[in-house]
Parts: C-alpha cells; sequence; structure tokens
C-alpha cells in the first residue's frame, strides 16, 4: 500500500530530471552558440532575433518555413522506420537526390494532365528513394555488407549520377538549357502538375503539407499500433526472438529499407513539386543538405514520429531564418553551427539517463545480495 | 582496348602523374592509419571527415597567426583530437550511438569551419618543396614520393609508428582484443572503453595531422568544401584493405590515383568522364565489399558498443 506512492513521486521526479536535462542541454547549446557569435564581434540578441524574424514572425515568413520543414519531416519519417528495425541508413541525401531525379525525368516524359502526371512524378520519387536506399538493403542481408558504409557511399555516387543526369539532354537536362555555361538545369515543372499552393492569412505554402502531417501521424500509428510496427520493433530489439516468433529479419528489413529511402525519395519529390526549392527544377546541389538535417531532426525527435513535426519545423526555422542574417552583420552559416550544437546537446540527455538508470540497478541489486 | 592500354602507359609513364597520386593518397594515408587503429578498436568512426576538416582549418589559423607551418601542422593535430574526444567521451564514455555522433560531428564541424573560416578568412600558403638528396632522382617515383613540401614526409614516421603500436607493444595488443572480443579483454582486466577512447584519440590525432597536410601541404588555402568526401574514402579505404595496415595502405594509393586522375588526365590530353571518376572509390568499395564481405574477417566486435553485462 505504501509503496505506490513513493513509486509515483518517483516517477514524478524522474519526469522532473528528464525535462531538466533536455532543458538544461538545449541551453547550453543555446549558450555555447552565443558565445561563438560574441568571438565573431556580433550581438547574440539582435541574432537570434534576426532568426525569429527571418523564420516566423515577419509577414510571409512561416509559410516559408513550412515549405521546408515538409522535407525534412518526410526524411525523419522514413529514418525513423529504418532506426526502428536497428538499421543505420545514413544515406538519406542520395536517396532523396536520386527520388528527385525520378520524379524530374518523369515530369516532362509523361503525358496525361496534370493532376495525374503530379501523382505519377511523387510516385517516381518514392521509387527512386526506394531503389537507392533497397541498393543498400539488398546488399546488406544477401551480402552482409553494412548498411552504415553502403548507404553514406551512395550518397556520392547518387550526387554524381544527378550531377551527370543535369549534362546530358537524354536524362535531365533541359532542351533549351545550353551546355558550358554553367547553366545546368533541368526543364521546369509545368504549371498544372505543380503542387498547388494554399495560402492563409498572407503566407502560402503547399498542399503537400498536409499529405506530410498526414503521412508522418500515419507511420506513428503503425509503428506503435500495428502488427507490421511490432514486426519491425521486435527484429530491431532482439533478432533470436524474432527468428523464434516466426518473424524474417530480412523480410522486415528490406521493407523498412525500401520505406525509408522511399520516404527521402518522396521528400524530393516534394522539394521539386512544392516550389519552396529551386524554382520547380531540378538543379546541380538542389537537395541543399536536406537529407542531411532530415537525418538530425529524426536523431533530435528520439524516434518518436509525433516529434518529428514540432522538431523539423525548428530545424527549418533555421535555415529560414538564417536568411535575415545579412543585416546584422554575420555569415548566415552561423545557424549551421547552432544546429549542429543542438543536435549533439539533445545526444547527451539519452545518455546521462541510460548511465544513470544502470547506476540505479546496479545499486538495488547490490542492496539485494 | 588499345586506347585503354595507351592512357595506363602514358599515365605510368609521366613524372608528373606519381606527384600527384601520392599527394592525394597521403592526405589519405595520414586519415586511414589512424582510422585503422580505431577500427581495430572496435569503432566504425565515421566522423573522421570531421577531423580531417578540423585539422585543416586549425592548421589555417595556425599558420595564419603565426606563420609557421610547423605550428600549423601542430593546431591541425589538437584539432584532430578535440573532435576526436567528443567523439570518444559521447560514444565510449556516454553510449550514445558511435554512428549519430560521428555524424553529428561532421555537420557541426562543417558549420562551424565554414562559419569561423568565412569571419576569419585565414591566409595561408603551401609549405616549400624539399627534395631528399639521391632518393628524389629515382625514375619515376624518385620525385613523388621524396621531392614533396616537407610535411609529407611525416608519413613515413605515423605509418610505422602505428604499426608498430599496435603490433608490437602490450597497448596494442589490448587494443587489438578489445576489437576483437570486449567481453574477454574485459575479463581479463582490460578497460575496454577506455582503449577504445584512447584509439580514437590517436585517429583524431593522425586525421588532424593530415588535415594540416591537405591545406599546407597541398591546397594552400582554406575553404569549407577543401576535405570533399576524403575522410569517408579514408574509412572506406581500411575496410577495402581488410583491416589490415598494409591493405589500408594499398587502398589508400588506388583510390589517391584514382581522384589524381580528375588533374592528370586532362593535362595529358584526355577526356574523361568526371561523375564517374568521383564515384569511383565508393563504387569500387560497395563492390569490393559485396564479392569479399565473407572472405575477410573483420574485427569481431566493429561497431559494437560495449557495455558490461549487456551483450
Amino acid at each position: 500500500m505504501s509503496a505506490q506512492p513513493t513509486a509515483e513521486r518517483g516517477a514524478r521526479s524522474r519526469l522532473m530530471e528528464v525535462v531538466l536535462l533536455y532543458a538544461g542541454c538545449a541551453l547550453g547549446a543555446l549558450v555555447i552558440s552565443g558565445l561563438i557569435v560574441e568571438a565573431v564581434g556580433a550581438d547574440w540578441s539582435t541574432v537570434g532575433g534576426a532568426l525569429l524574424n527571418g523564420s516566423v514572425l515577419k509577414p510571409g515568413r512561416w509559410g516559408g518555413t513550412i515549405g521546408v520543414t515538409i522535407p525534412l519531416a518526410m526524411v525523419a519519417i522514413g529514418t525513423i522506420i529504418s532506426t526502428k528495425v536497428g538499421l543505420v541508413n545514413i544515406g538519406q541525401e542520395g536517396q532523396l537526390l536520386v527520388g528527385a531525379a525520378f520524379a524530374t525525368y518523369f515530369s516532362t516524359r509523361v503525358p496525361g494532365p496534370g493532376p495525374f502526371v503530379l501523382i505519377v512524378v511523387l510516385a517516381a520519387g518514392v521509387v527512386g528513394g526506394a531503389l537507392w536506399s533497397g541498393l543498400a538493403g539488398g546488399l546488406r542481408y544477401w551480402r552482409k555488407v553494412p548498411e552504415v558504409l553502403t548507404t553514406l557511399l551512395l550518397v556520392s555516387v547518387a550526387s554524381n549520377l544527378v550531377g551527370y543526369g543535369l549534362k546530358h539532354h537524354w536524362l535531365l537536362l533541359d532542351a533549351e538549357a545550353k551546355l558550358g555555361n554553367r547553366n545546368l538545369v533541368s526543364e521546369q515543372l509545368p504549371p498544372d502538375t505543380r503542387l498547388p499552393r494554399i495560402t492563409m492569412w498572407g503566407n502560402d505554402f503547399p498542399i503537400s503539407a498536409v499529405l506530410a502531417v498526414c503521412l508522418v501521424l500515419l507511420v506513428g500509428w503503425m509503428l506503435s499500433r500495428t502488427l507490421w510496427g511490432y514486426r519491425l520493433t521486435v527484429v530491431g530489439h532482439n533478432r533470436k526472438v524474432a527468428r523464434r516468433f516466426g518473424i524474417s529479419e530480412s523480410a522486415q528489413g528490406m521493407i523498412a529499407m525500401l520505406a525509408s529511402g522511399g520516404f527521402a525519395g518522396l521528400a524530393g519529390a516534394f522539394m521539386l513539386t512544392g516550389g519552396d526549392f529551386a524554382n520547380y527544377r531540378m538543379v546541380s546541389g538542389f537537395s541543399v543538405s536536406i537529407g542531411w538535417v532530415g537525418l538530425l531532426v529524426a536523431l533530435v525527435a528520439n524516434n518518436r514520429a509525433l516529434a518529428v513535426i514540432p522538431m523539423a519545423f525548428v530545424f527549418a526555422s533555421l535555415r529560414t531564418g538564417s536568411g535575415f542574417l545579412a543585416s546584422t552583420g554575420i555569415e548566415r552559416r552561423v545557424t549551421d553551427v547552432v544546429q549542429g550544437l543542438i543536435v549533439l546537446a539533445l545526444l547527451l540527455p539519452p545518455a546521462i539517463m541510460f548511465i544513470g538508470e544502470r547506476r540505479r540497478a546496479l545499486a538495488a541489486a547490490r542492496s539485494r545480495v | 582496348m588499345g586506347g585503354l592500354i595507351s592512357v595506363v602507359w602514358d599515365v605510368a609513364s609521366t613524372d608528373s602523374a606519381y606527384t600527384a597520386a601520392a599527394r592525394f593518397a597521403v592526405v589519405l594515408a595520414f586519415a586511414a592509419t589512424g582510422e585503422w587503429v580505431a577500427e581495430r578498436a572496435g569503432t566504425l568512426n565515421i566522423s573522421v571527415e570531421a577531423m580531417i576538416l578540423a585539422g585543416a582549418f586549425a592548421a589555417a589559423m595556425g599558420y595564419h597567426t603565426t606563420g609557421s607551418v610547423a605550428v600549423g601542422l601542430a593546431c591541425g593535430t589538437v584539432a584532430g583530437a578535440m573532435v576526436a574526444s567528443v567523439q570518444a567521451e559521447m560514444s565510449h564514455r556516454l553510449t550514445a550511438d558511435q554512428f549519430v555522433v560521428g555524424l553529428t560531428l561532421n555537420i557541426l564541424v562543417l558549420g562551424v569551419v565554414g562559419f569561423l573560416g568565412s569571419e576569419w578568412e585565414p591566409s595561408t600558403r603551401t609549405a616549400s618543396v624539399v627534395e631528399i638528396p639521391l632518393l628524389v632522382d629515382v625514375p619515376l617515383v624518385g620525385p613523388a614520393l621524396f621531392g614533396q613540401p616537407w610535411p609529407f614526409y611525416l608519413i613515413y614516421l605515423v605509418v610505422p609508428l602505428c604499426a608498430w603500436l599496435v603490433h608490437r607493444t602490450r597497448w596494442g595488443l589490448e587494443v587489438r582484443s578489445v576489437g576483437e572480443n570486449p567481453q574477454a579483454a574485459d575479463v581479463s582486466g582490460i578497460d575496454v572503453n577506455r582503449r577504445r577512447r584512447q584509439s580514437i584519440y590517436l585517429g583524431g590525432l593522425t586525421a588532424g595531422l593530415g588535415g594540416g597536410y591537405l591545406l599546407l601541404g597541398q591546397v594552400g588555402r582554406f575553404d569549407p568544401g577543401i576535405v570533399a568526401g576524403r575522410g569517408f574514402i579514408a574509412l572506406v579505404a581500411v575496410i577495402f584493405g581488410g583491416w589490415t595496415l598494409r591493405g589500408a595502405i594499398f587502398g589508400c594509393l588506388l583510390f589517391g590515383s584514382v581522384l589524381s586522375f580528375r588533374l592528370t588526365l586532362p593535362g595529358l590530353g584526355y577526356e574523361l568522364n568526371n561523375e564517374m571518376l568521383s564515384s569511383l572509390p565508393a563504387l569500387v568499395t560497395i563492390v569490393a565489399m559485396a564479392l569479399f564481405a565473407h572472405a575477410v574477417r573483420q574485427p569481431e566486435a566493429l561497431a559494437r558498443p560495449f557495455i558490461r553485462g549487456l551483450k
């Protein structure tokens, strides 16, 4: 009888501890960022104000931030799927690029009414991304090549492949563009195959935002509430148990890997058709590190689907906010520093908590002896 | 086919091709040597890219402020070790996932260096070439191996030193045992995570030195994109070499030559597919791993964290 209130109090103090840890680490990251800003002779409060203005406060800015949030959230939710099954997919940047390239390829070659082409383009993006991650997944399960390395290596292959495609008319290069004048762009998407944009209080963002939220919720639900999600969890936690249960590790792993790459590819297709990036064209350097940052979003969200949306918005804000930094006389790249520090800081609490829990468990075990 | 042979012959008979290949290969070799030690201890350390970059930037700042190449290189080495300290402490003291930490570090260091580099704009130049008498007169490979900027010659110290450390000392035996069977090593009284941390520090030192060489011996001007995936290629060279130092150095030479073709082939009047060439190290490694992943024995506990009591 007396145990219950203590347990409750313990849980509450544990929760306080978690909140304090996270808050402390995030604060630490911000303080270090502030110090770096001060070190180069700028004022941290004006820099912070400019970031807020550029990302949310000034009229018409938060729409753009939502536009960046969409692909970040897609990449992150894909990453969560592959992490769930115990795979380390760190090649989202490449999968996103290949997805976008597939989408571009089909955008001008498929005949038919606009909405139909749009769907084909999005599907092509998914297929492209899934193909790229599927390569790594296949090598993982058939040839036992560590997927960490293949996904990573395929990023550089993907960017070279897209670079090659953008130099050749039969692949991606716009027929009008002249070769050699550094004008390596694909043909612009016709207006009726672009995603419609929603206008709201002076802000506008592509309709994929709604779709993205639905997909994040759907995946979150599927991972935690369906048999499929349970299978992935079992494989991710203990392969031996999975085998006893009759769950095929390679099948679940391949599915997760394909889904993970498919979401990254979808992010690429959304970027192409959404209009917040590169003006409805494929250009060299199209991915602008969205794949890497999306991966960071998944890390910071600690693989919880619901946390993906706010975290993606925060990281998108850093990106769009950096556009307003020019007036403060500080390089916009400072946001890369802030972003990296935040991620590094938010890796600490789970690790510290794990160690604390182990200490407690060990102490309990010792007192029992 | 005849065309290919004549290309190979032209490249193989040109002094400058060897020199360029050696310059590319040696950066990889610096990084790969330390990376090899870290991997033998069981860490697949992907922050090596960040270590090289930090090394290059610190070398640039060191040279910028003091005007001395030696100080620049020392700064680079220290910076590499600083990145290593984050990787080591977070992944082998705090049990954060090593890939996650490495990836974050790569992005963080790129951000920090890009930001500080554009704020401070260090001005640098390459170190002077020092020719080693007699040896430099060896035909073809002489100038490539003995007619380079002086930081180049540090590789002749670093590689044997690391080989000796890992294969001939007690510390090295412990490092290898930690990478093969951490549970057994733990039982016999070796502090597993401490050895792993130390091996990452060593990796940071050599990678930072490699970054310093890259800047002061090869490129001469700092740019945040200076490393351009060399760290990943060094990592790949270690795997390509089957976790032996000899193999890793061979991999560095191979990939270094491939990378150098970008410079040498146009000079000899050949057109080439730049994208193909850039992705060749990655493709070669993927194919090699797919073919030989079964045959090559990797350190048994590679990329597996060690937490006492948990297997």
